[in-house]
């Protein structure tokens, strides 16, 4: 399972940040500056998946921010990889053609189509046409 | 630039953009927090819109890293909301800010239940995802059967369903008792049967979780998982939104193959067929093609096939082009494919017999240890470590002693660990054993934890042959300039022990000993001070002729520490300083250490620590746990390492001291008897105390200062010197294991019918995952293992023999990550045993290992075995199971070889009918003389060539110990005819009649052919790998006796 997903940037700003284990806040930021470390100087020739404690960090880049899925050490982890870019594809469809800023300043948008994404830390739902519909519904509403 | 809809959201999130340094960024940051505070403490004329914005803007500066503790209460007040934007609000980021301990979430229970159960969906799907991304005790108690009804709803559309799934599966993980399995199974069917891909998807990960919990109770869906597989995978109508980049849901194919490797073994010839069939497409079918995210998730499904087939023991055919895939991704250059080659490949070895064609690629694979790329030289480690046995144990132990100089800090503890293991574990020779871990001494000695240098001392201790080797190689390090502490602390403890052995060597005076060591006195801590004293106590007393002025150099240093501000250094000072004045006793206080008892490696145990722990875990997982156990078992290797002759070999559980003296000649120190010098003090005129202090202090403080405080065997600081003390009291290592499983698995088949299959039909849900009878014959001649497996529990046990007495210690270990509860174990002994069990704790924490010591004293010979009547509770099941303890005749026997003047004498004397008993046995299962000297060896009953003139006979003596016969001498003739092996005349005798008929019969069932042991299939391949081995060949391989040790 997901134990925890992380967008950062290079600088290690975190854009998003969903925890499926219940984590103190002290630990999330030693967390989050630890994945940043861990994932930010490795050469793009490497392989995508870090260990990390005794989990396994898979990550992409793209641009200049870095998704980061956590996971369990026996999960597969291609298909974790592609899960990455799966949301990638999501919110680039939503935002037509995404950047860092537009999820900077829509955040929240994010966090919700996120949660129509993974839930629990399980893949919800894989077709993008379904989660974008959804979203269609849901900003309806607001 | 896209805004955020909400005017002052945006306008703070660019003015935090626009802060040049943290600084400024921590100011603003604090006004708006400021600024929120006052909002909410005026609630009044806050309007609900105002409310929404704040509590969005608490979430980004909460991912920015500040702290939003106080607005929490706000947060989770909005889910209380009457309309959507405030709710949604109020949902999302209390599920971002809160975690499951968190008392704000008690206040919402009634709102977040009102909202599932109501007629709102949206605000069911709200709810649903809070739950579920929060979890928590509480909320999985009061909210999961309207979650399970939602679930199975034919009412509520697609969007609701889904997450109720995977609420329920994090409600689940919190808790199982949330799902009722009886009722579950059949719904869990119907639920695969769904036609929508997302809420199958959801599905099939709840039914992964369920299924690796308790794969029994849903054998009713397993044909569904393969229907799922065969639409998916035949690209049969699965609508285009849930293909990706072409290939139907990879997703979803992934998590089916997973959940069909909780189950043992596809027994459904249809479905099997038709699972394969689907496997054979995907391990044929998959290409490397150009566009990378179709190369990823095909071969994320291909990886998860191949996982599925090494799960299913698939035919030959299939398990071969399995290893020709792996064995070319691992040659790949794309670093994804080439690391998860050598990660499978690792993990093949656990389930299969593959070594050979894995060794294959070993010089590729010693390539990947070299890549730049830390994760590939993790996997080409680990995938090293794994498949290292006796044949390339020094090439790969010395690539990895080459790449420490250049590994960095993250992998060198590791690295070090490893090294230390296989060379111990593997060494060809014993001398190669002790230059490794020296090396790895010098080499990374800040990586080095004590219990590696702690095991080479035990096995310098335990061979004398090494022991003027290990000496020079330790002074020949103490020239070094500059040398790691570690080293300081070997090296004097094996000059102190054996320094004197280099007498006449250049430079190894005990003067000029005492000189190099005494160089490093100044600049070592407090626990090396130690142990340098303890040095010069030894150095002193192999001072002969004494040398004055070297006794008054060391009597200086111990009385400057006579008032030393440590109480260990003080203590040692003192009383080394009187000794060394009692003159002569100092020689009996001081004399070499005595043997260390067998005992499992410290190192395998941490190895094994570091196991990692994951929500469920991996089927492959579970299986190997079989075979190598996690809690404790050391002389229980899988023969994945190594032939099958040698992994047969490491199943000895011999100290290499014994081994080294050959079983023909087995010498009469096995008669004695054990002196325990605790028991007899007087004997070398020292007081006690002082005694087993002097001589024991280097290792008990030691080790029992930096004994990490793990779960496992070595817990409790008690135990741990009962385990250190063990060598003291006993001089020579335990009588049985002095002849010990010279046991070829052919022989155990044989112990059959001493053991009728299972004892009752245990009618657990929960079954056994080892097969419970053969580890009892395993443990039938073998003085530790596992006695018993399931999917929560292991028990391992460990024993020790001395005449009629007997100590076990039991060793639970809870495999979960929540507590077994009502935890009961019962001993049920016939007459002829006293059986004394420790009591048992309720309940066994997450991952925890109790010991629970049981006492025997053995009355008188039987054939009757104790029952030990197991029970404890996982979640509401109960489980009881009866298992057989491996307390049988053999371990009361020592074997004791006599010579034709001693065994002739007696053997006449005995004549009266009942002491001497002889019988005609038929339908004994053929086997040649020298695989029955194994057998008699196995039992304890020591063969002895020469005394019967006819080769086609054999001899064999032992002394049985109870407390009604004392110790007593057996003696047995076997006349066997070549003609025909299934017949043969067995005469025993002894002083005892009872003895006489028992033991008669005992051996008689471990010479018949019993029919039902020949269909146990398990130890069969190792059997018929067995060709007669030669025993003395195998007892001086050194390798064979290191890894038995283990």
């Amino acid at each position: 399972m997901i134990r925890f997903l992380l967008l950062q940037n290079r600088q290690g700003k975190t854009r998003l940040a969903k925890y499926y284990v219940p984590l103190e806040d002290s630990e999330k930021h030693k967390v989050e500056y630890e994945v940043h470390r861990l994932v930010v100087n490795r050469d793009p020739k490497f392989t995508n998946f870090v260990e990390f404690r005794t989990h396994k960090v898979i990550y992409r880049r793209y641009a200049g921010l870095f998704f980061s899925i956590c996971v369990d050490i026996t999960d597969n982890e291609l298909a974790y990889l592609e899960c990455i870019h799966l949301f990638v594809e999501i919110l680039d469809h939503f935002f037509s053609n995404v950047c860092e800023l537009d999820l900077v300043f829509n955040f929240h948008k994010v966090y919700l189509i996120l949660d129509e994404f993974i839930l629990a830390g399980e893949l919800q739902e894989t077709s993008k046409k379904a989660i974008i519909e959804r979203m269609g519904e849901l900003e309806k509403l607001e | 630039m896209a805004l955020s809809g909400m005017r002052g959201l945006s306008v703070f999130i660019s003015d935090v953009r626009n802060c040049h340094n943290k600084e400024q960024e921590r100011l603003r940051v604090d006004k708006e927090l400021g600024n929120i505070r006052t909002r909410f403490k005026n609630e009044k004329g806050l309007s609900p819109y105002e409310k929404k914005k704040y509590v969005w803007k608490m979430l980004y500066i909460y991912m920015l890293g500040y702290d939003v503790d106080f607005g929490h209460m706000e947060t989770v007040s909005l889910i209380s909301a009457p309309k959507y934007p405030e709710k949604q609000v109020g949902y999302i980021v209390t599920s971002c800010l809160l975690n499951e301990n968190n008392d704000f979430l008690r206040m919402v229970i009634n709102t977040v239940r009102n909202d599932i159960i109501g007629r709102n969906e949206t605000f069911q799907c709200l709810a649903l995802t809070m739950v579920g991304n929060i979890g928590g005790k509480e909320f999985s108690e009061s909210l999961a059967p309207d979650v399970q009804k939602l679930l199975i709803s034919s009412s509520c559309r697609p969007v609701v369903r889904k997450k109720a799934a995977l609420c329920l599966l994090r409600l689940y993980r919190k808790n199982p008792d949330v799902v009722n399995i009886d009722g579950w199974a059949d719904r869990m069917a119907q639920l695969l049967d769904e036609r929508d891909l997302g809420v199958l998807t959801s599905v099939m990960s709840l039914f992964v979780s369920l299924v690796s919990n308790n794969a029994e109770a849903y054998w009713n869906c397993l044909p569904k998982c393969v229907r799922i597989l065969e639409r998916l995978a035949r690209n049969q109508d699965i609508p285009q939104e849930y293909t990706y980049y072409g290939i139907p849901s990879p997703w979803l194919q992934v998590k089916t193959m997973r959940a069909l490797q909780y189950f043992p073994t596809i027994e459904d010839p249809n479905a099997r067929r038709a699972l394969f069939e689907v496997l054979q497409r995907i391990l044929m079918g998959t290409d490397v093609v150009k566009n990378v995210n179709k190369n990823n998730a095909s071969h994320a499904v291909l990886f998860e096939a191949l996982a599925l087939v090494m799960h299913l023991d698939a035919e030959k055919e299939m398990m071969s082009q399995c290893v020709a895939l792996l064995g070319k991704f691992i040659a790949v250059r794309e670093p994804n494919i080439r690391y998860l080659g050598l990660e499978n490949m690792a993990r093949m070895l656990l389930v299969t017999d593959v070594q050979d064609i894995i060794k294959r690629h070993q010089a590729q694979i010693i390539t990947s240890l070299k890549d730049p790329d830390i994760s590939i030289r993790r996997r080409a480690l680990d995938l090293l470590y794994g498949m290292c046995d006796v044949t390339n144990a020094k090439e790969i132990v010395e690539e990895l002693l080459q790449y420490l100089n250049t590994a960095e800090f993250a992998m060198r503890e590791e690295l070090a660990l490893k090294a230390a293991i296989l060379a111990e574990k593997f060494a060809p020779d014993l001398s190669w054993y002790v230059d490794v871990i020296l090396q790895l001494i010098d080499k990374a000695g800040d990586f080095v934890s004590d219990d590696i240098w702690y095991r080479v001392v035990q096995f310098v201790t335990n061979n004398e042959d090494l022991q003027p080797y290990a000496a020079a190689k330790a002074r020949e390090y103490l020239d070094k300039p500059a040398l790691h502490e570690t080293m300081v602390k070997v090296s004097a403890y094996l000059l102190g022990e054996y320094g004197h052995l280099l007498a006449r060597r250049p430079g190894c005076s005990p003067k000029e000993l005492f000189a190099i060591i005494n160089d490093k006195f100044t600049t070592v801590s407090t626990s090396t001070v130690a142990i340098l004293l303890s040095s010069y106590a030894k150095i002193l007393m192999h001072n002969q002729p004494p040398d004055v002025g070297l006794q008054q150099q060391i009597l200086t240093i111990f009385k400057k520490y006579e008032s030393y501000i440590d109480v260990e250094i003080q203590q040692r000072a003192v009383e080394y300083f009187e000794l060394i004045r009692k003159g002569s006793a100092l020689a009996d206080v001081l004399a070499e250490m005595p043997k260390f008892p067998e005992r499992e490696s410290a190192l395998l145990k941490k190895a094994e620590d570091a196991e990692v722990d994951t929500a469920e875990q991996s089927a492959i997982k579970l299986r190997s746990q079989q075979q190598t156990s996690s809690a404790l078992v050391v002389a229980d290797h899988p023969p994945a390492n190594g032939s099958a002759s040698v992994a047969n070999q490491l199943t000895l559980v011999k100290m290499p001291s014994q081994t080294s003296s050959d079983i023909q000649e087995s010498t009469p120190t096995y008669e004695q008897a054990p002196k325990p010098p605790v028991e007899t003090p007087k004997e070398n005129g020292a007081p006690f105390d002082v005694e087993s202090k002097a001589t024991s202090i280097p290792e008990i403080n030691i080790e029992s200062k930096v004994e990490p405080p793990s779960t496992s065997h070595s817990a409790s600081p008690a135990d741990l010197l009962a385990d250190l003390l063990g060598p003291l009291a006993i001089e020579g290592p335990p009588p049985v294991e002095q002849h010990p499983a010279q046991v070829s698995e052919a022989n155990q088949s044989s112990v059959g019918d001493l053991a009728l299959a299972t004892l009752d039909d245990q009618s657990n849900s929960v079954q056994p995952i080892v097969n419970v009878e053969e580890k009892f014959h395993i443990l039938c001649t073998k003085d530790s293992g596992v006695l018993y497996e399931d999917p929560h529990i292991q028990i391992g046990l460990k024993a020790e023999w001395r005449a009629h007495h007997g100590r076990l210690v039991l060793f639970m270990g809870n495999k979960n990550t929540s507590p077994l509860m009502s935890v009961r174990a019962l001993i049920l002994p016939p007459s002829h045993f006293k059986m004394e069990l420790a009591s048992v704790p309720d309940t066994i924490p997450p991952r925890a290992q109790v010991q629970v010591p049981l006492e025997v004293a053995n009355l008188r010979a039987s054939r009757d075995v104790a029952v030990l009547d197991f029970s404890y509770t996982f979640g509401t099941a109960p489980v009881d199971v009866k298992l057989r303890l491996p307390v049988v005749l053999n371990k009361f026997l020592q074997p004791i070889t006599l010579s034709p003047e001693e065994f002739f004498p007696q053997w006449k004397a005995l004549t009266v009918h009942s002491l001497k008993v002889q019988e005609v046995i038929k339908g004994v299962k053929p086997m040649l003389l020298p695989e029955m000297a194994n057998l008699f060896m196995s039992l304890h009953l020591a063969v002895t060539p020469g005394l019967d003139n006819n080769p086609n006979n054999l001899v064999a003596c032992a002394t049985f110990f109870s407390e009604a016969t004392r110790a007593m001498l057996c003696l047995i003739r076997v006349e066997t005819d070549p003609q025909d092996r299934t017949q043969l005349r067995l005469t025993v005798a002894s002083g005892d009649q009872n003895l006489t008929f028992e033991l008669k019969e005992f051996i008689k069932e471990h010479l018949i052919d019993m029919p039902r042991t020949r269909a146990a299939p398990p130890p069969t391949p190792v059997q018929q790998q067995l060709p007669t081995p030669a025993p003395p060949a195998t007892y001086n391989d050194p390798g064979a006796m290191l890894a038995g040790l283990l």
